[in-house]
């Protein structure tokens, strides 16, 4: 068997020859030995060998293959369902629906508004009613054809004016009122104060159509309840954890600890595989009643309806500024279009309020956001959540602001940073804060100052403009999603005499790499390969409880649990050590696979022979570390979104060249800048940084959920417009442009090794900027997410005809709707002389009767 | 559906014979991954829209769930299996992995598949040529740009040059 991984061919005779990649630029200021290195991914020789299985490469002897039926129509009662002619189909095994799984079930607590199978009610075309399990995924197919539903229609509720207008038909019993199913309002000091103090107010509207994940893997899964009555489903999820709750619940009695959620590797989640899922369940509850394996696998049209994407979000904010361009209050209200179910939406509702409050200083802040349910397929966490549609208005605004003013866009945003160690407004605790550092370095990249506001003239006709935007994101939301005291990743680590290190933790890799964390970290600190050292994540029999890979907070989280795994374990290899040798253990040093003393490094010994000595002296070696992030600063109600232990920051500069007779635009080239922390792994790091402009230039340019309002059988349908790859348009090859990449790093003290997230917020400021640039080239805004071509020319259309040379939802009742968001929780800022509590409390608005 | 009589065929994939009995409706992907365990060739739409299952007939990048498995008897099937040479990575695949064009993984064989029948034509791609030759393979991760630096890496190692990827891919500007 050749072995040949750099790690291993190269030996371990330096710690530069011990580096996993064939080539070195010495950038490390400090003397770490794999931290901060372009070291290979701890799966990448499995995952280029096309031997990674994905939960469909699985397969079991006796495997049925289970498909859903799912609803044709968007919103209905089910009056009868009949599945005698699919039960005498030859090959069906197994058949279920709702009945078989009465409990609600539900990502968040809150929301425990799903069911595995529909008992009798649909809320959109793609809520599935049956399951059916056969010998051959074909029979089980034809099978659902054969089943009979009876439908009595209720009216379609399609988007949020419907929703706010129309309190009946409500899609369910629980919620604020009618098909609202959040309402927040929130005030932070004295808006009518700063808005006095304002020399400056403007008041903006804006759209973001939803999008979805497209991941390239179809949701898969495999259960397999076995003789000594224990159920183990393997399957695509980034929350193992969580999906083991549902199965509890939704399962019982079986009990959770019969039952073991297995992560598979991940063919891409993005957000769109943190929900348990209809299909999960059922293919448990379906192993459960057939005695036999079953697997289902979704189609791509399937994955379009489980969605859980991008939610619209309508949006109006008010802002006043001095003349010299400092935010004295923001007033921001969201409409948020949730589709069906609950999902993470009372998350999504308030970070679409929580972190515009993070980049800049904001003195006074009103967050007013409303979350509807509607008859479309269920919204949830995507890239960013729920902090990419209000990142977007208030860019845009910025740029408008600075406009009015004259004041140079880049300046404008200079000087309003939020300051670094501070406590922002609706209490959000910062810690390194680089954006500054961004911004400059964009700027000075692109040429901004030099090349903005000239509308150079392409070879082609296309006029060129240059927008900037700026962003932040959570390193790991702060709060656990359902309440309580335990921590939020657990790491377990076992030495034996081989010289092996196995880590174990509960963690998911979704491709971003986080398996490969915990190997470098751990690595680093016990001064071993970490391409020698075994991971096992995302299993609930065998790793520590790890919430799962969801608002970037894997490398920050399980990061810092691995990390007091490692030095404990380090503690007890050294003490053994020390006593052998007779050196005092503070003197020893874990690198390059030895352990050795500072002061003479030819006193020594191999990682391999000192664990030997360790475990002679002390007993089997076994560690474990956990991380909790800090206490937040809010203690409101509403104050547990938004916190976390690091933000990161992210400025952007995009050009675009725009044909100024049909709006068609293009994006030659992009500079961006993310303030890091630290990169654990700069090569890792870019990919996550150019991947996240890729996703952020999708949703700018083309990518939307968009539906058919059309007629079926006589009811109104939301239909999914686009449920194909073909149709939902991405960007290919063709379209990725030029990008150029800074990392700013600077530590920040509750990051290993002072890292902060790089997987979302690199793509938030991508649209907003694309917005701008657009705006710079033809001074025209579009006030819409996507920023489509149409949209470009129709704004261009509207200049060159006189009116208002844009393209959004208008300002009034039409644009707006009308919502009564009751009285405002109110809270004094920090100085104010508050203390992160609310001054009043508001009785909670009366929930309707069902 | 099961009833359909099965036709018994010998293909030739990765250089090696495999005697599989199979409906004839069955797509090529489906008998490579459903038939002879090779499920290296992944699928993401099965309607030819992602390139995920790109394998190689006759050296010529193919979508195999738009092939007829019983079309590509008797042709020379390569798949993602066939590229290393034992235990050794390909040129193309170490750079891959060296460079992280590997994210999730998902779109990997298909990228790998394209890339090598690119490869073999064109020693010396432009990143605009390399950008054309996988223009039909969606990735979602990675922005595509550590894939472009991996194929031009890989590229310069097989012509026997010494090349390093620039400071810039791996540490930014």
């Amino acid at each position: 068997m050749v072995l040949d991984d750099p790690g291993l061919k190269h030996g371990a005779a330096s710690p530069q020859a011990r580096s996993d990649a064939p080539w070195q630029h010495d950038k490390n200021k400090d003397e770490l030995e794999h931290i901060g290195k372009p070291i290979r991914k701890v799966d990448a020789r499995s995952k280029v060998s096309g031997l990674t299985q994905y939960a469909d490469d699985l397969t079991m002897p006796r495997m049925l293959h289970m498909k859903l039926l799912r609803s044709t129509m968007a919103h209905a009662e089910l009056a009868h369902i009949d599945t005698s002619k699919a039960a005498e189909v030859p090959g069906v095994k197994g058949i279920l629906t709702g009945k078989d799984m009465p409990m609600p079930f539900g990502i968040l607590p809150v929301s425990q508004d799903e069911h595995a199978l529909c008992p009798d009610h649909v809320r959109f075309v793609g809520d599935p009613i049956v399951a059916i399990a056969a010998t051959e995924e074909e029979i089980a197919w034809d099978a659902c054809r054969l089943v009979e539903v009876d439908y009595r229609e209720l009216r379609t509720i399609g988007g949020v004016h419907e929703a706010a207008a129309n309190e009946e038909p409500r899609l369910h019993d629980y919620g604020v009122r009618g098909n609202i199913h959040r309402l927040e309002n929130l005030e932070f000091g004295d808006l009518a104060d700063g808005f006095e103090r304002a020399d400056h107010i403007r008041e903006d509207t804006f759209w973001f159509e939803g999008n979805t994940h497209l991941p390239l893997e179809q949701h898969a899964s495999l259960a397999h309840f076995d003789k000594d009555g224990k159920l183990t489903i393997w399957s695509s999820t980034q929350t193992p954890h969580y999906l083991h709750r549902a199965l509890a619940r939704v399962l019982h009695p079986l009990p959770a600890n019969r039952i073991r959620v297995i992560a598979t590797p991940h063919g891409g989640g993005f957000g769109g595989k943190s929900d348990p899922f209809n299909h999960e369940i059922c293919a448990a509850k379906m192993s459960m009643l057939t005695g036999r394996p079953v697997k289902v696998v979704l189609t791509r049209e399937e994955v379009f309806w489980c969605h859980r994407g991008r939610h619209p979000v309508l949006m109006r904010s008010k802002i006043g500024v001095s003349k010299t361009g400092r935010i004295t209050a923001l007033d921001f209200h969201s409409f948020l279009d949730g589709g069906a179910y609950g999902s993470y939406g009372t998350a999504s509702t308030f970070y679409t309020g929580a972190l515009q409050t993070v980049t800049y200083a904001v003195e006074n802040y009103h967050f007013r956001g409303a979350r509807f349910f509607t008859n479309k397929a269920p919204c949830g966490p995507k890239r960013g959540h729920g902090t990419v549609q209000p990142r977007f208005a208030l860019e845009v605004q910025l740029d408008k602001v600075a406009c009015d003013l004259g004041i140079d866009p880049a300046k404008l945003r200079l000087d309003n940073l939020a300051p670094r160690e501070s406590v922002t407004a609706n209490y959000l605790r910062i810690g390194s804060m680089g954006l500054g550092a961004c911004i400059e370095k964009v700027v000075e990249g692109s040429g901004w100052h030099e090349r903005r506001g000239k509308k150079e003239v392409t070879k082609d006709g296309r006029i060129r403009g240059l927008g900037l935007a700026c962003s932040s994101y959570l390193s790991g939301a702060g709060l656990p999603i359902y309440w309580n005291g335990m921590p939020h990743s657990g790491v377990q680590l076992q030495l034996d005499r081989s010289g092996l290190c196995t880590v174990f933790c509960g963690s998911t890799d979704i491709g971003q790499g986080s398996d490969s964390v915990l190997g470098w970290i751990v690595g680093e600190v016990l001064g071993i390969n970490p391409l020698d050292i075994k991971v096992v994540t995302g299993d609930t029999d065998l790793t520590p409880v790890d919430l799962g890979s969801y608002s970037s907070r894997v490398t920050v989280m399980t990061g810092n649990a691995a990390m007091q795994a490692a030095e404990r374990a380090r503690e007890i290899v050294a003490k053994g050590v020390a006593k052998k040798i007779e050196v005092p253990a503070s003197r020893l040093v874990f690198a390059e696979g030895r352990v050795f003393d500072a002061e003479d490094p030819e006193t020594g010994m191999t990682f391999m022979e000192a664990v030997g000595i360790a475990e002679a002296q002390l007993g089997t070696i076994g560690t474990v570390g956990s991380y909790t992030p800090p206490k937040s600063a809010a203690k409101f109600r509403g104050g547990g979104v938004g916190p976390s232990p690091s933000y990161s920051y992210s400025a952007t500069v995009v050009e675009v060249e725009v044909d100024p007779e049909t709006g068609i635009y293009r994006v030659p080239k992009v500079w961006m800048a993310h303030d890091i922390g630290r990169a654990l792994n700069p090569a890792i790091a870019m990919g996550q940084i150019e991947g996240s402009i890729y996703m952020g230039l999708g949703e700018a340019m083309m990518e939307e959920m968009a539906y058919r309002d059309r007629s079926h059988k006589g009811q109104r349908i939301f239909l999914h417009k686009i449920p194909s790859m073909l149709e939902y348009k991405s960007p290919s090859t063709l379209e990725m442009p030029d990008c150029v990449t800074y990392m700013i790093e600077d530590p920040d003290k509750n990051g290993p090794f002072g890292a902060k997230e790089v997987g979302q917020g690199p793509l938030l400021p991508i649209m907003p900027a694309v917005a701008n640039a657009v705006f710079d080239a033809v001074d025209v805004r579009v006030d819409e997410n996507p920023i489509s071509c149409e949209k470009v020319f129709a704004a261009i259309q509207a200049k060159n005809e006189g009116k208002d040379a844009r393209f959004g939802p208008a300002l009034d009742a039409t644009g707006i709707p009308d919502v009564d968001f009751g009285e405002s929780l109110r809270i004094k800022t920090p100085w104010q002389g508050g203390d992160g509590t609310a001054s009043n409390a508001p009785s909670r608005t009366k929930k309707a009767k069902k | 559906m099961s009833e359909l009589n099965k036709v018994l065929a010998t293909f030739q994939v990765n250089g090696e014979p495999h005697e599989v009995a199979f409906v004839p409706h069955k797509t090529l992907l489906e008998v490579l991954r459903e038939e002879m365990a090779l499920t290296g060739t992944k699928h993401g739409c099965e309607l030819g829209e992602c390139g995920t299952c790109t394998v190689q007939i006759g050296g010529m990048p193919v979508l195999s769930c738009l092939v007829l498995a019983v079309d590509a008897v008797g042709k020379d099937v390569r798949t993602v299996e066939g590229l290393a040479i034992g235990s050794d990575l390909a040129p193309l695949q170490d750079c891959m992995a060296d460079l992280g064009g590997a994210q999730c993984g998902y779109c990997t064989p298909g990228v790998l598949m394209a890339a090598d029948a690119l490869l073999k034509d064109n020693t010396r791609p432009t990143r605009d040529e390399i950008k054309e030759a996988l223009a039909g393979n969606l990735c979602r991760c990675t922005g595509y740009i550590k894939i472009f630096e991996a194929i031009e890496l890989a590229a310069a190692r097989m012509r026997g040059e010494d090349a390093e990827p620039s400071k810039e891919s791996i540490y930014g500007s």
